[in-house]
C-alpha cells in the first residue's frame, strides 16, 4: 500500500537551536499519527513545517496527490502548495482565531473553501454549510452569526466544520482542544473521534496531551528536544514506553 | 423647470477671479513680497522646500503667497513645478560632518569637541505673545562670536570609534528615487528616508510621538541634532572634477537608541536618522524616530504591531500631497455612485418592509 | 502654458507611461505599476486619467472629457480645458465623434467603436484593498489567482440582505484570470465593458495602470443562483423619454418632488435632437 505522506530526514534550525531533526516516517490513508512531548520539544514546528507553513533546512514531504501521485511538497511551486492547501489538506490551529476570520459569518467561513475551488451556487454553498454546522453541533440559526459571537468550544468546532467541508484527506491539527475547559475538551474529542472514523480522515494531531492521542491516534511519536525518541502503536507506546522520557511522560499522566 | 448645473466653465472662471481678489485681501493694506516672506516667513519657506522636495527660498516663497498661506497648498505648487524641471545630473553626496553649524547640541554627551552651540532656538523661549513685535519689528542686535572655522565631527563617531553604536554600512548603490519609480513593498532604508524626508511634518511627528508613548518604544536620545549650511558640489564630466554649485541649509538628527545584541553581537547602541532641507527640527528629530521604528525587522525586533513600525502604513500614508487630493477629491460630484446606492438601498428596505408585512400578517 | 511640452509631460515620461500601458494591454486586468508623475491638479482628481489621456494624444485626436457622465460637470470643465491648453486638441461633447474619451464614473451610453479609447480616472484600483489592506498581500493574492475571499463577501451580502450590495465599483474578471476594480462606474455600465474600444486604466495616486483590451471578457462575479444585474432607476427619462439609460435622479422642489434623467448629457441631448420627448419635455419644442 502507497503511504498518503512520506516524511524523510525533516530537519530544521533556529541559529544553532535545533527545532526538529531527522524525522522520517510513512503516514498511512485511514491512519491518525499523534506527535506527543512537552513545549518546546520541536513538536509544533515539526508541524509547520510538514504543512508546508514554515521553510525546513533540509528533507523531504511526499504526498501522495490525487492527479500526478508521489509529489515532494517542499519542491512543489507556490501556486501548487497553496492549491493543496485549500483542497486535499487541512489545518486546524490551536487557537480558533488563528484558522477563523472573525469577521465574516459562521456561514462564510464554512463556504470560503468551497468559494476557493470554484463553487459559484450560492444555495448550495450555504445548504454545505449549514450541513457541516450540524455535524459539528451548531444550530442551522447560526449560520448568520460571527464567530465572535461563539463560545471558545464552538469557535473550534467551527473551524474544525470550516477545514473539514471540502472532504481532505489530510489534516494537520495543532493542539486542537488545547485552551478549552475539560468537558469542552470532552465533547470535542467525542466529535472529532467520529468524523475522523466516519469521513475516514488521515490526519497529524500534535498534543501534549496524551488522553487526546489515546482516544484518537492510531499510532505515536513521542518527541524531545527536537528528536523523535520512540515510535510505535499508540496502545503499545503509552502501556509499554521504552524510553526513559516517554516513561516520564506516562507516569506524570497517571500521577495526574 | 429646475436644470442640473450647467456652466461649469462659468463657474470656475469667477472662483478663481474671487480667489485671487482674497488672496490679495484689504488693498489698503501693502502687498507682501517675495523677499518679506523669505526672509521673516523663513521657517514656512523652509518647510515648504522640505516638504516640496525642492530647495529654492525664491519659489517657496511665491508659493506661499499664491496659496495665501496654505502651506500644504504651497507644496504642492513646488512638487508640480518640480516635476517639469529636467534631471541635469546628480550632485555628490553632501558631507554633514563639514557643515558650517548655526546650532548644534548633543543630549547624549554634557560637552564634545566642537562644542554645544545652542543657536537661534525657540527652545528656551518663554510663550509670551510679544506685543512690541505688533508695534515695530526694531531688534537690538544679537552678539557676535568669532565663526568656528573647523569642522565639527559627528557625536556618534565617537561612539563608533569604540564599537559601541552600530555601525552603518557604506554602499556606493545608486538610491532609488521615489519620484522616478513606482514605490514598492518592502522598501529599502534609502527609500524610507527618501519618503520621510519629504512627508507631511504632522504626519511624522504624530508617528514619532507614538513611539515615544509605547507604540514601539525605542528609547532615543538626541545624539546630536545640527543645523547649518554646506555647500553641494557636482561633478561636471566634461571637467572631470567637481565644482560648487550651490549652498543649502540642512537639519540634520541622529538618535542614539535602545541597544540590541543577539548570541553572536554584543550589545550596541542603535541608530535613527533624519535629514531635511532647511531649520526643521521637530520634522528632522521626527524622522529619526520613524526610521528607527522601522528599522525593527533588520535588527530583530518583535514586531509590535505598533503603527510606526509598519513600513506600508507609514510610507503609504505620510504624503500630504496624496492625501489631501485623495481626501478632498470627496468633494467632486459622486452623483452618479451614489444614485446607484440609492436604488438598492430603496430596493433591500422595501424588501424588508414586504418580509416585516407578511410575517405581521402569519 | 506654451512652455510645457505637447499634453503638459515631456516625452520621456510619456514613453513610460505607454510602456506601462502595452503591458496592461498584453496582460488584461494586471495592474501595472508605474511612476505616476506629480501633475498640477490634486491626487484624487483624475491624475492617473489625465496621464494616460496624455500619453495617448496626439495633435489630430478630437477629445471628450465627462464626469457622472456630463460634459459640463465641473471637473470634466477642468480636465478638457487643461488639454485644451497644453495639447490644443480638438473637444467635442460626441461620444460618436471623440477618438479619445476620459471619464470618472461611467462609460457612455452610445456604443463605442474600435476607433476609440476610452479612459478611465481610477481612485482605488485593487479590487482586493478593502479585504486586505497590505499591498504585499494583494499582490500575492492576484498572483496565485486566490479570490476565494472575494466571493466571501458576496456571500455575506447576501446572507445579510438578501442581494450582493455592492452598487458601484462592482467587481470583474477579466478574460478568466485577473479579479479587476471597473473603477467607480454603477455596475449598470458592467456590460458594457465587453467592448470594440480600448479601455484603459489610470490610478495616479496609486501608481497604476491597467487595461482592457478590445472584445475581452468581462465577466461581473456572481452566484448562479443569485446571478448579476445590472440596476437603474426603475423610471424612464423625463427629458428624452429613454427607458434603457441611466438616470439621474434630481430633486425639483420643497415638497421631494423629483424628475429623472439621463446622466449622459451627450446621449440625452442627442435624443432630444431626434424628436425624442419625456415627461418634463418643453410641448412647443414638438417636432
Amino acid at each position: 500500500m502507497t503511504p498518503l505522506l512520506s516524511v524523510r530526514d525533516v530537519r530544521k534550525t533556529y541559529g544553532n537551536r535545533i527545532g526538529c531533526t531527522n524525522v522520517n516516517f510513512d503516514l498511512y490513508p485511514g491512519e491518525v499519527m499523534g506527535i506527543v512531548g512537552e513545549s518546546g520539544s520541536g513538536k509544533s514546528t515539526l508541524l509547520n513545517c510538514l504543512a508546508g507553513h514554515q521553510a525546513l533546512d533540509q528533507g523531504e514531504v511526499h504526498f501522495d496527490t490525487r492527479v500526478d501521485g508521489m509529489r515532494d511538497t517542499i519542491k512543489m511551486s507556490e501556486p501548487e502548495r497553496r492549491m493543496l492547501l485549500r483542497t486535499d489538506w487541512a489545518f486546524v490551529h490551536q487557537n480558533a482565531r488563528d484558522g477563523l476570520r472573525m469577521s465574516v459569518s459562521a456561514g462564510g467561513n464554512v463556504g470560503e473553501r468551497l468559494m476557493a475551488v470554484g463553487d459559484r451556487h450560492y444555495g448550495n454553498i450555504r445548504d454545505k454549510a449549514i450541513d457541516w454546522l450540524d455535524r459539528v453541533e451548531i444550530a442551522e440559526d447560526r449560520v448568520d452569526d460571527r464567530p465572535s459571537d461563539f463560545s471558545g468550544g464552538m469557535q473550534q468546532r467551527l473551524q474544525i466544520a470550516r477545514n473539514l467541508v471540502t472532504g481532505p484527506r489530510l489534516v494537520f491539527m495543532d493542539e486542537p482542544t488545547g485552551g478549552l475547559d475539560v468537558s469542552v475538551q470532552a465533547r470535542l474529542l467525542d466529535l472529532l473521534r467520529g468524523l475522523v472514523r466516519e469521513m475516514e480522515l488521515s490526519a497529524i494531531i500534535v498534543t501534549h496531551d496524551l488522553a487526546v492521542v489515546r482516544l484518537l491516534a492510531d499510532r505515536l511519536m513521542v518527541m524531545k528536544s527536537g528528536h523523535v525518541v520512540e515510535s510505535g502503536l499508540t496502545d503499545q507506546v503509552l502501556d509499554d514506553p521504552q524510553h526513559p522520557y516517554t516513561q516520564l511522560l506516562v507516569s506524570s499522566v497517571l500521577q495526574a | 423647470m429646475y436644470v442640473a448645473v450647467k456652466g461649469g466653465e462659468r463657474a470656475i472662471d469667477n472662483a478663481h477671479a474671487w480667489l485671487a481678489e482674497e488672496r490679495r485681501g484689504d488693498v489698503n493694506v501693502s502687498e507682501l513680497t517675495l523677499p518679506q516672506i523669505r526672509e521673516q516667513m523663513t521657517l514656512a519657506v523652509h518647510r515648504v522646500m522640505a516638504e516640496g522636495s525642492l530647495y529654492d527660498p525664491d519659489l517657496a516663497a511665491l508659493a506661499i503667497k499664491q496659496s495665501r498661506g496654505d502651506l500644504i497648498e504651497a507644496i504642492f505648487l513646488i512638487r508640480a513645478y518640480r516635476t517639469t524641471l529636467p534631471r541635469i545630473g546628480y550632485s555628490d553626496p553632501v558631507d554633514t560632518g563639514k557643515m558650517t553649524c548655526d546650532r548644534r547640541i548633543s543630549a547624549t554627551f554634557k560637552d564634545a569637541p566642537g562644542g554645544q552651540v545652542l543657536g537661534p532656538t525657540f527652545d528656551y523661549t518663554h510663550r509670551l505673545l510679544d506685543f512690541k513685535l505688533a508695534a515695530d519689528g526694531e531688534v537690538p542686535t544679537a552678539n557676535h562670536a568669532i565663526p568656528q572655522t573647523a569642522d565639527m565631527p559627528r557625536i556618534t563617531d565617537f561612539l563608533n570609534k569604540d564599537d559601541l553604536i552600530q555601525t552603518e554600512v557604506p554602499s556606493d548603490e545608486t538610491p532609488p528615487d521615489m519620484t522616478r519609480e513606482p514605490m514598492e513593498y518592502p522598501a529599502n532604508r534609502a527609500l524610507r528616508l527618501q519618503t520621510l524626508t519629504r512627508g507631511d511634518e504632522g504626519f511624522v511627528l504624530g508617528m514619532a510621538y507614538s513611539t515615544q508613548r509605547g507604540y514601539g518604544r525605542n528609547h532615543p536620545f538626541v545624539g546630536e541634532l545640527r543645523i547649518g549650511t554646506i555647500s553641494v558640489e557636482m561633478e561636471i564630466a566634461e571637467l572631470g572634477f567637481s565644482i560648487e554649485i550651490g549652498e543649502i541649509t540642512l537639519t540634520e538628527c541622529e538618535t542614539v537608541n535602545q541597544f540590541t545584541g543577539s548570541k553572536s553581537e554584543p550589545p550596541q547602541f542603535t541608530r535613527g536618522y533624519g535629514l531635511v532641507f532647511g531649520q526643521l527640527e521637530r520634522k528632522a528629530i521626527s524622522m529619526a524616530l520613524v526610521d528607527r521604528a522601522l528599522r525593527w525587522q533588520e535588527l530583530g525586533e518583535d514586531n509590535l504591531g505598533a503603527p510606526a513600525q509598519d513600513e506600508e502604513f507609514v510610507l503609504s500614508h505620510s504624503d500630504n500631497i496624496q492625501a489631501t487630493g485623495f481626501l478632498e477629491h470627496i468633494k467632486l460630484p459622486h452623483y452618479v455612485d451614489f444614485q446607484s446606492e440609492l436604488e438598492l438601498v430603496r430596493k433591500l428596505r422595501c424588501e424588508a418592509q414586504a418580509a416585516a408585512h407578511k410575517e405581521a400578517a402569519e | 502654458m506654451s512652455d510645457y511640452n505637447f499634453a503638459y509631460l515631456d516625452e520621456q515620461t510619456k514613453r513610460m507611461i505607454r510602456r506601462a500601458i502595452l503591458k496592461g494591454v498584453a496582460i488584461p486586468g494586471y495592474q501595472v505599476p508605474f511612476a505616476s508623475r506629480e501633475m498640477p491638479m490634486p491626487y484624487g482628481w483624475g491624475t492617473g486619467g489625465v496621464q494616460v489621456t496624455a500619453a495617448c494624444l496626439t495633435p489630430d485626436d478630437t477629445l471628450k472629457v465627462i464626469d457622472q457622465g456630463a460634459d459640463d460637470t465641473t471637473n470634466a470643465v477642468s480636465i478638457r480645458k487643461f488639454f485644451e491648453n497644453t495639447a490644443d486638441v480638438a473637444v467635442t461633447g460626441q461620444t460618436s465623434e471623440a477618438s479619445i474619451i476620459q471619464t470618472r464614473h461611467r462609460i457612455p451610453e452610445h456604443p463605442l467603436t474600435e476607433d476609440q479609447i476610452l479612459v478611465y480616472q481610477v481612485p482605488i484600483p485593487e479590487p482586493l484593498r478593502f479585504l486586505e489592506p497590505r499591498e504585499t498581500e494583494t499582490r500575492k493574492m492576484h498572483a496565485l489567482e486566490e479570490y476565494g475571499l472575494m466571493h466571501v463577501k458576496l456571500y455575506e451580502d447576501i446572507a445579510r440582505h438578501g442581494h450582493i450590495a455592492t452598487a458601484y465599483a462592482y467587481p470583474v474578471k477579466v478574460e478568466d484570470r485577473y479579479v479587476m476594480d471597473p473603477s467607480p462606474i454603477p455596475k449598470f455600465d458592467n456590460p458594457k465593458l465587453e467592448s470594440p474600444a480600448i479601455q484603459l486604466f489610470g490610478a495616479g495616486r496609486e501608481q497604476r495602470i491597467y487595461a482592457v483590451p478590445p472584445f475581452t471578457k468581462v465577466v461581473s462575479l456572481d452566484f448562479e443562483d443569485h446571478p448579476f444585474e445590472p440596476a437603474r432607476a426603475e423610471h424612464e427619462c423625463d427629458l428624452c423619454g429613454a427607458d434603457h439609460t441611466y438616470l439621474d435622479e434630481v430633486i425639483i422642489d420643497d415638497n421631494g418632488g423629483r424628475m429623472f434623467v439621463c446622466s449622459d448629457t451627450d446621449y440625452c441631448e442627442t435624443r432630444q435632437s431626434a424628436g425624442h420627448r419625456g415627461k418634463f419635455s418643453p410641448k412647443e419644442n414638438a417636432a
